[in-house]
């Protein structure tokens, strides 16, 4: 087990070393020079070229890396070429509107999405199986951004019940944050409700065609105990690596509904850097989400040992 | 794949999402390939003077905050989003398909770009695809390319597992046996099978391909604003929300009716060309 814990810490590693290659790659292949972006429009040329030197852009690509990943492994993730300040402190600054959609989000879909999958699977071909599954493919194809302006329009324009424009942080109370997350939250579930419906029911008819369900059913046991504690506890292991899967989707999702909602979290952070041609700042934030999104992998695939004692490392 | 035509009409009959999904993307494509038949208008032409106009006979769907006609507006919009969604298809699964192929045989390559695509699937898409344009230039041609990157990881792995599997089987065993060369296996025995679930696959490409590239414009980080293109249309109607929801909402709605029928196509060619996928996702 130990050595397994260790195996799979060491994975990440090269994982992660590719998301840096490809990050640091972006921002010295692109036609942009960040010298000049950060010396500005009224930069003269030997500015420029000094900045290019201070920062060392003049040497072997190698060697531009080495420095830079040597920082990044320290936490330091550069200075934003627009507020000078540091990458890091402007993403933990950003970050508490996008942690609380994020794990507000994942914890009610999945409360919805898991009994709509065991619900669908049970009564697999069904007109109620039929009319969840059609919702999921709405689900899939509703850009997370348009159901935003439907429900702003509707809830916001239309009822004027909640609001549609900001967030309120926590230190505010628990009411003004669900407030104002609701219908955020609402637009970047529907991929993810469907995602999760979609891969419960997959693997919850799997192991609805195992023999020891039969036996279960042939024992008289009850529909519900035998749906939840034999069926979907032997289906968990798939729904369980979507949601980490899916984790991505989410995120993308949030990036783009703060947005619509105007929340200042790391996805106005993002569009804000573009805008400025912030590269540091895009940079920062490319890597930290994805190195949240590995680690999140990590521990789910840690946490199937708990989960399914089958699986000895 | 191999089935009588007859057979397959039979398939489309008893899954009619085929038939729902691909009449109304023919129609969706019509509407873009017909455009200027359908409207007098220029989707570029500004009219200051008759700016947020209501539908009339004029302007069937009004104007916008420039005095553009929503309609061209919408329907060369449709344009954008086809053509980004069949470029990246078609890009990512003939790179991936190319890639995949080979890391299913060589096994010092497999190693190496298979951590490459783990890396790449590690970035969430949307961010990797704002990284990519913001880095290069915001054109249609840096959207088409940086969801190409994206999708290619995808595309690798399922025709990789398709080759590991296949690699095994006894008659692939009996060509190698046979003596036939590797790019003779490949394109004999192992194509053939890869090509049902790539072609699943790549519809399902095309409708994630036809929202990010919706997504990148609507932030401003995608196609340049004067491009006709539906992200752009919701994107310049923001400001105008409360008193304009049409601005934001007509171009959402025909995003969404375009990926739905896109999605539609997926789950219907899923069910008829690979029964055993079926259950699955």
């Amino acid at each position: 087990m130990i050595f397994y814990v260790i195996r799979r810490l060491l994975m990440v590693a090269p994982v992660m070393a590719v998301v840096t290659i490809v990050v640091f790659l972006l921002s010295r292949l692109g036609p942009a020079d960040p010298a000049a972006i950060l010396v500005g429009d009224l930069g003269s040329s030997e500015e420029i070229q000094r900045t290019r030197i201070a920062l060392g852009l003049d040497r072997p690509l190698l060697a531009q890396y080495l420095t830079w990943i040597t920082g990044v492994l320290r936490g330091d993730l550069g200075i934003s070429i627009f507020t000078r300040t540091s990458v890091a402190s402007l993403i933990g600054q950003s970050a508490e509107p996008t942690i609380v959609l994020t794990l507000a989000t994942m914890i009610y879909t999945v409360i919805i999405a898991v009994p709509l999958g065991v619900l669908a699977a049970w009564r697999a071909g069904s007109a109620i199986d039929r009319i969840f599954m059609g919702l999921a493919v709405l689900g899939f194809s509703t850009p997370v951004f348009v159901l935003g302006y439907v429900l702003a329009y509707v809830f916001g324009n239309r009822l004027g019940i909640l609001p549609v424009q900001g967030y309120r942080g926590i230190e505010g109370g628990i009411g003004g944050v669900l407030a104002s997350i609701t219908l955020p939250c609402i637009a970047i579930g529907s991929t993810f409700i469907a995602l999760i419906a979609r891969v419960t029911r997959a693997s919850m008819l799997d192991v609805l065609g195992e023999d020891y369900i039969r036996t279960a059913h042939a024992k008289g046991m009850r529909v519900p105990v035998v749906l939840l504690i034999h069926a979907l506890k032997n289906a968990a292991i798939p729904i369980v690596t979507m949601i980490g899967i899916g984790f991505g989707v989410l995120l993308s999702g949030v990036v783009v509904t703060e947005s619509v909602f105007a929340i200042p979290g790391i996805g106005r952070l993002t569009v804000e850097s573009v805008f400025r041609r912030d590269f540091p700042v895009i940079q920062g934030i490319v890597l930290a989400m994805s190195l949240v999104y590995v680690l999140l992998n990590l521990v789910i695939d840690l946490a199937y040992t708990l989960l399914d004692p089958r699986i000895r490392y | 794949m191999a089935r009588a035509p007859s057979s397959f009409a039979d398939q489309v009959r008893r899954h009619p999402t085929i038939a729902i999904g691909g009449v109304t993307l023919a129609l969706v494509a019509l509407a873009g390939i017909a455009a200027p038949l359908l409207t007098p208008h220029d989707p570029l032409a500004i009219n200051p003077l008759g700016s947020l106009a209501p539908a009339s006979a004029e302007h069937p769907l009004g104007t916008d905050q420039l005095g553009r006609d929503m309609l061209a507006r919408l329907l060369y919009g449709t344009r954008v989003s086809l053509i980004v969604g069949a470029l990246v298809a078609l890009l990512a699964t003939v790179i991936g398909l190319t890639l995949g192929l080979v890391a299913g045989f060589v096994r010092v390559f497999d190693a190496v770009l298979m951590r490459v695509m783990d890396g790449l699937m590690a970035i969430p898409a949307v961010l990797l695809a704002i990284a990519f344009v913001a880095a290069i230039k915001a054109s249609v041609t840096t959207v088409v390319l940086a969801l190409a990157i994206v999708e290619i990881p995808r595309v690798v792995r399922l025709v990789r597992s398709v080759v590991l599997a296949l690699r095994e089987l006894p008659f692939v065993e009996g060509a190698i046996i046979a003596g036939s060369t590797l790019p003779g296996i490949l394109w004999r025995h192992i194509l053939p099978n890869t090509l049902a679930p790539l072609t699943v696959q790549a519809t399902y490409i095309a409708a994630s391909a036809i929202i990010i590239e919706a997504a990148l414009s609507f932030l401003g980080a995608g196609t340049p604003p004067e491009v006709p293109s539906w992200g752009n249309m919701m994107a310049a109607g923001r400001a105008f929300f409360l008193l304009a929801p049409e601005l934001i909402l007509v171009p959402g709605i025909a995003l969404t009716i375009t990926v739905l029928a896109v999605n539609m196509l997926g789950d219907g060619l899923r069910d008829t060309l690979d029964p055993r996928l079926r259950k699955r996702l």
